[in-house]
Formats: C-alpha cells, structure tokens, sequence
C-alpha cells in the first residue's frame, strides 16, 4: 500500500513532462516537416542549403571557443585546486559572481570596451578591426562560457584521491606522466560536463553574435531567431532547430562514453 | 608548478571576467551621458533606475516568475523524485532520459518548441506561458537535486513512523523531510537562479508585454545608452556578493558540528 502511493507521487511530473518537454519537442518535427498549411512537405528541410555556411561558421566558432575555454579553464581549476581551503572558497565566489550578472548586460559592456579598445587603435594609426569580427564573438563566448567549463572540473579535481598521485610519483613517475598517466583520465568526466556546459550555449546562442558581430557575423541561433520572430517561418526554423537537435544528439553520445559514472539516463 | 605562475594566470584571467563588470560599476557613478568619457561622480543614475516605472515593474515579474515557478518546480520536482527513486531500472532510465531534455537543450530550442507548442493550441504567449516554460525548465534541476539526496535516506524511521499509525504524510513530513531538505533546498535555489537569470526562454515566450528584468536589458541595451543599465549591474553585484558571502558563512560553522556526530 505504502509502496503504491510513493509511486504515484511523481504522476504529475510525468503528465508535466510529457506535456511540456516530449510534446514540444515532438511539435518541432512536426513543424520541420509540414507547410502553413500543415501539409506534408520536404520544402523547408531543402530551404536548409541556403544556411550552409552559417551552419559551418557556428560549428566553427562553437569548437574554437570550446577549445579554448578547455585549456584555459582547465589550468585555471588546476591553479584554483592548489590553493588553501580559504582560498578555494573566495575563489569559488569570484569564480559564480559574474555568472549572477545578466549575461546579456555583460555582453554588452565588453562590446562597448572593444568599442573602446578599437577607438584607441585607430587613433594610435592601427588599422586591425577587433570590435564586431569574428573575434570578438568568439572571445565574447569564452568570456560568457568559462566558469562553465572550470566549475566541473574543479569539482572533479577535488574528488581525485591524493594518495594515487602519490603513489605515481613514488612508483617514479615524472610530473608530466603523473598529469597524463592519473591526473587526466581521472578528470575526464569533468572535461566531459564542462564541454557539454560550453558547446551546448555556443553553438545555439544568438544574443552574443548579435552583440558583438554587429549583426554581420549571423550564427545559427540568429537564423532560428529570425525565422520565429522577424521573417516568421516558423517551419523552416523548426527544420533548423531539427539539425541543431541532431548536432546535440551526436556530441552527447560521444561525450557520454567519457563520463563513467553510474549516472542513470543520459542515453 | 610555481607559485608565482599561478597567482598571475589566475590574476589574469579573473581579470577578463571582471573587466566587463568593473567597467559598468564604474559608469554607473558617470554625471555625464557617455558611455566612454568619465565626466564625474553622481548618484542619479541608481536614483533614476530606481524611480524607473519599466524597470520596476519587470524586477517585480522578474521576482514573481521566480518565486511561483520555484516553488511549484520544487514540490512537484521532489514528489518526482521520490516516484522515480522507487521504479524499475529501464523505467528509470526511460523517466531520466526525458529528465535530461530540458537540461542539456539549448535554451532556444525550450523557447522555441514551446512557443510551437502554445501558437499550435491557439494559447496566446504572456505572462502565463513564461511561467509554465520556468516552470518546465526548472523541475529537472529539483529533480537532479533531491535525487542523490532520495539514495542516502534511512528508510527505517519513515516505515517505523508508519507501523507507529503515522499518516503518510505525517511520515513524510517527520521521518522522510528533514533527511532529504538539503537537497530540496539546493534544488529550490537552483531553480530560483535559473528563472532569474533566463533571458532566451522568456524572450520567444513572453508575447508583447511581458517584460522580465532581462528582456527589460536585452531591449534598452539595443535602442538607447542609458546608464541607469549600470547602475542596475552595481546593485546585481552588492546583492549576488550579500547572498555570496551569507551563503558561505554558515557552511564553514557546521562542519565541526557534522564531524562530531559521526
């Protein structure tokens, strides 16, 4: 009897998430592959093309700031591991507080400093463009997705037993065979969250590319932006968001066989 | 690695993350209009966010989205939690797999496919609509808290309470609560920062009036150069910094506590 009723205590959860996530979702597909009119059509799926290279630049970015907030977060949480106790708790909260802030009034300061910055450049005869490039959404995406990346692997860091990196160095390993051989296949389920916590939000942003692309560097999310909000073709958004999903799906299943931890779900 | 080294790495790159944020404080205290040109010392822009009707107005949905959808998520989150934690393994996997969606979806694709969702019903987007869509959003993480919490509980006190005459709900409330609150609580203010701080879901499902604190932003900072923007992330930062430091305090007084019982 008891049994029973813990069961169905989660009932309206599952009636909540068959309403708000699966049937949403499911709506999505729908939409990628009917017309206005709700027929059956092939239409907006080869609309796709024309957003090839949008597709590749995003891709692109996506990687490169990923990459990036890899190598720097990693040592960064490596640094933050060897501090005191003290000091890894402050540098705990300077790590969250900016995370607290809008992101999107973030964003907009460090476009206006490169603003700044280009104003300089040109009055000092430099004729390099930094402020709405490439760069600079790349660079507002490693700003705005960092903390993401070091958080997991922080955690992860300070689960690592002490005593095994102890007994490499005994067994005679050098610093950087410890680092290989123990420290980094012990932190890779880190690695793996962090990558998904940073390419998940880059690759499907459309709020910093605007700001700091000057609307000239458009990415896919700014695509599916517009298809629901200016254009308004919300089919042709749905079979954007389509090949997003699968994008997703690909990067989940090759990051799930790093995390091996008896996680439940995740594929 | 040396000391040195590490002081000026992280040095360096706390100094990237705070940059931006330094420079909106510091203009929030600009007389002058400009964004670039420091002109002087004033209050009036944190007087003018203050008296700002918009603003106000989208802090005060900001804070009731915020509250309802965490509060709904949590209770209907921890009740799932105690369901899912007492299925079969395939069926728990099934039940954790769509548990997922929500959290590893991009925030545009949650926006996007709820906004299909609610035009495809002839439900018109507004206040309501975004409050469902923190609502969806924000269970999965209660969910994920409570879960691993569910895993540690001594069921022993809860049945004894039950063979005692208790009512279930009494059991729960007694025996079953206090052991898992530290993750309801974690869950709650997961949930609670979440709804805060989303823009893109609450952007594609707001409809026209709505407006949330960051939408309020997102629109502001794209028409006009207004500083009362700064002066909004000056009092983000003395509030995140107050909650910060208050969260902070009590953790390091019950450690000891928590040692000597065991």
């Amino acid at each position: 009897m008891g049994k029973l009723k813990n069961k169905l205590v989660a009932v309206p959860y599952y009636i909540w998430a068959v309403v708000f996530i699966v049937v949403p979702l499911l709506m999505i597909a729908y939409s990628a592959f009917t017309n206005e009119d709700g027929a059956f059509t092939f239409q907006n799926i080869l609309q796709i093309g024309i957003y090839g290279n949008v597709l590749l630049r995003s891709l692109l970015y996506a990687l490169i700031a990923t990459v990036c907030c890899l190598l720097l977060g990693y040592l960064l949480a490596y640094c933050m591991a060897q501090q005191s106790e003290r000091g890894k708790n402050i540098l705990m909260i300077l790590l969250m507080l900016p995370m607290w802030i809008n992101f999107v009034l973030r964003t907009q300061a460090m476009q206006d400093i490169l603003d700044l910055i280009q104003s300089w450049m040109e009055a000092a005869g430099i004729s390099l463009r930094i402020s709405n490039t490439g760069f600079a959404i790349v660079l507002g995406l490693i700003y705005n997705y960092l903390p993401f990346m070091v958080l997991p692997i922080f955690t992860s860091l300070e689960k690592l037993d002490k005593r095994v990196i102890e007994a490499a160095e005994d067994l005679g390993a050098n610093r950087m065979q410890v680092f290989r051989k123990v420290i980094l296949p012990l932190t890779m389920p880190g690695i793996g969250s962090g990558v998904i916590m940073v390419f998940v939000p880059t690759i499907s942003t459309f709020v910093i590319s605007e700001k700091l692309g000057g609307a000239k560097y458009n990415l896919i999310g700014n695509v599916i932006q517009e298809q629901f909000l200016t254009v308004y073709n919300p089919n042709v958004g749905a079979a954007i968001s389509l090949v997003m999903l699968l994008i997703m799906l690909f990067i989940l299943i090759i990051f799930s066989f790093l995390d091996d931890e008896t996680k439940e779900g995740l594929l | 690695m040396k000391k040195w080294f590490q002081r000026s790495y992280m040095g360096l790159v706390f100094l990237f993350l705070y940059l931006p944020i330094a420079y909106l404080v510091l203009f929030s205290f600009n007389s002058g209009k400009s964004k670039v040109i420091f002109s002087g010392f004033t209050l009036k822009n944190y007087a003018d966010l203050f008296t700002d009707q918009q603003i106000m107005q989208a802090l005060l949905n900001t804070l009731i989205i915020a509250g309802i959808s965490s509060i709904v998520s949590t209770i209907i989150g921890t009740m799932a939690a105690m369901g899912i934690q007492r299925l079969r393994k395939w069926q728990r996997n099934a039940v954790m797999n769509v548990t997922y969606i929500p959290v590893l979806n991009p925030d545009i694709i949650t926006g996007i496919s709820m906004m299909l969702f609610f035009s495809a019903l002839g439900i018109s987007l507004g206040f309501g609509t975004v409050l469902l869509a923190h609502i969806t959003f924000n269970i999965p993480y209660v969910i994920l808290a409570v879960m691993p919490k569910l895993r540690q509980v001594d069921y022993s006190a809860y049945e004894a309470a039950e063979d005692l005459g208790a009512s279930p709900a009494l059991a729960f409330r007694k025996a079953l609560l206090p052991q898992i609150m530290p993750g309801v609580i974690s869950g709650f203010l997961m949930a609670l920062t979440l709804s805060v701080d989303d823009f893109v879901v609450t952007f594609f499902l707001r409809g026209v009036e709505v407006e949330t604190l960051a939408t309020v932003i997102y629109t502001t900072t794209k028409t006009r150069i207004s500083l009362s923007m700064n002066a909004l992330c000056g009092v983000m930062v003395v509030v995140v910094l107050i909650i910060l430091i208050l969260a902070n305090l009590p953790q390091k007084q019950q450690k000891p506590k928590k040692e000597e019982r065991i």
